[in-house]
């Protein structure tokens, strides 16, 4: 039974990260719409940011396998 | 073609080839007891540390490299070829040395009269490599440590070349030198520069040596063959150490002004006894989330590759390695990419955190 909790658990802290990486992807590409000349800084600042949301749906994926 | 296309044509056709080897590395005969396909095992297996290197399985018989074992007891440093184990991981096999008797069982040591199968296996995962009353202290070189060993004198080397290129001569190098250039200049301009400030040249060589080395040990973890393949980032032990290493450093170089924004903010003195401890566990969840990130990646990247070539293995059919090859060749390919961010992450954050502790009053 942890067993599929835990995997329950992962699934939902992966729908977070998701959502949130998607959010930031779809407000990079609306910035980079409007201002084509600053995208290297957009899209710098997008992948940081993707990076530090990936961190937290992890530290999920971390107590789900040590559950 | 041009030679820029020749060298990427040749970079890109080393990673198919790399990549898809993890395929055929993974193939193993664990044909004694079981012949049933278990993929925890082969996880567990390339994931996590071990006391010797597994090179390949041949005939049935794995091939592997013995690490020293050594040990501290209370008779003094033991130490001894894990080769003396014989691949044992279910506490048979007795090693008797300096006066006591050791068994392994799951990559932990025990002392042979105080292992105790039931005890092992109520202790969860986490407590596993403790229960000190029960085994000796394990300082052993394993997996590991020979691989963080072994990137470490790669680094060494590589960078000597690079040092000696500009005591030679003044013209823009080429070569590894020419490689490595722009790098090291990117950590300077982007990651140290707008975070630290005037004086980063201090910090230099710290976030160099941060970025580097964890850029080398990602990739390192994901070549899946002899001396290459072992896992360093993914240990928690070591990225425990990295970023006790960032946190000892922002300690120690914390000016007034940065004691002062933890202890004594610019905030009314009602919300103190929420601000103070705030702060203060702030200090600590920082390095915290920097450990917990780069292991997380690393671990949940590998764990991934593996699963998708352990397919081939569950559906027990040919017809399934050219699909699950281009999966894996994909999620190799992606997990490129986090190597490199993650050290990009682990150092900024660094340097994120040095420069607070070294802003000057604005």
């Amino acid at each position: 039974m942890t067993g599929t909790l835990a995997a329950v658990g992962a699934g939902i802290a992966v729908i977070g990260a998701g959502v949130g990486i998607g959010k930031i992807g779809s407000s990079a590409m609306d910035a980079m719409a409007r201002q084509p000349e600053a995208s290297a800084k957009i899209q710098t600042a997008m992948i940081i940011a993707a990076a530090l949301i990936e961190g937290v749906a992890l530290f999920a994926v971390v107590v789900a396998l040590i559950a | 073609m041009r030679p820029a296309h020749k060298f990427i044509r040749s970079i890109v056709l080393a990673v198919v080839f790399v990549f898809s080897m993890s395929g055929a590395v993974s193939a193993q005969a664990n044909g004694e007891e079981s012949s049933k396909f278990d993929p925890i095992e082969l996880i567990n297996g390339h994931v996590w540390d071990s006391h010797d290197f597994h090179i390949l399985d041949w005939d049935g018989h794995p091939i592997s490299m013995p690490l020293p074992i050594i040990l501290w007891t209370d008779n003094g440093l033991t130490t001894f070829s894990s080769a003396r184990f014989e691949h044992d991981n279910g506490a048979n096999v007795v090693v008797a040395e300096n006066g006591h008797e050791f068994v392994r069982y799951k990559e932990h040591i025990f002392y042979a009269d105080k292992f105790d199968k039931a005890k092992f296996d109520e202790v969860s995962t986490v407590g596993r490599p403790f229960m000190y009353e029960d085994r000796p202290l394990d300082f052993s070189i394993t997996k590991t440590v020979f691989s963080m060993l072994f990137v470490a004198f790669l680094l060494i080397v590589i960078f000597s070349i690079s040092a000696r290129h500009y005591k030679k001569n003044k013209k823009a190098p080429k070569g590894v030198t020419g490689f490595l250039e722009p790098v090291i200049l990117f950590v300077r301009d982007e990651i140290a520069i707008p975070n630290i400030g005037t004086k980063y040249q201090k910090y230099m060589p710290l976030l160099l040596t941060i970025f580097f080395f964890i850029w080398l040990n990602n990739l390192v973890g994901l070549i899946p063959f002899f001396p290459f393949s072992g896992n360093v980032t993914g240990n928690i032990a070591f990225t425990l150490v990295m970023s006790v290493i960032v946190f000892l450093i922002t300690i120690l170089s914390g000016n007034k002004y940065y004691w002062k924004h933890i202890l004594a903010p610019d905030v009314p003195k009602l919300i103190y006894p929420i601000m103070i401890p705030v702060e203060i566990i702030g200090m600590f969840t920082k390095p915290f989330a920097l450990m917990v990130r780069l292991f997380a990646n690393i671990t949940a990247g590998h764990i991934i590759i593996l699963s998708l070539v352990g397919l081939i293995f569950i559906f027990e059919s040919a017809f399934v390695s050219p699909i699950s090859i281009v999966f894996v060749l994909f999620m190799s390919v992606l997990e490129l990419l986090v190597a490199a961010l993650q050290a990009y992450v682990f150092t900024l954050l660094a340097a994120l955190f040095i420069g607070q502790a070294v802003e000057e009053h604005h």
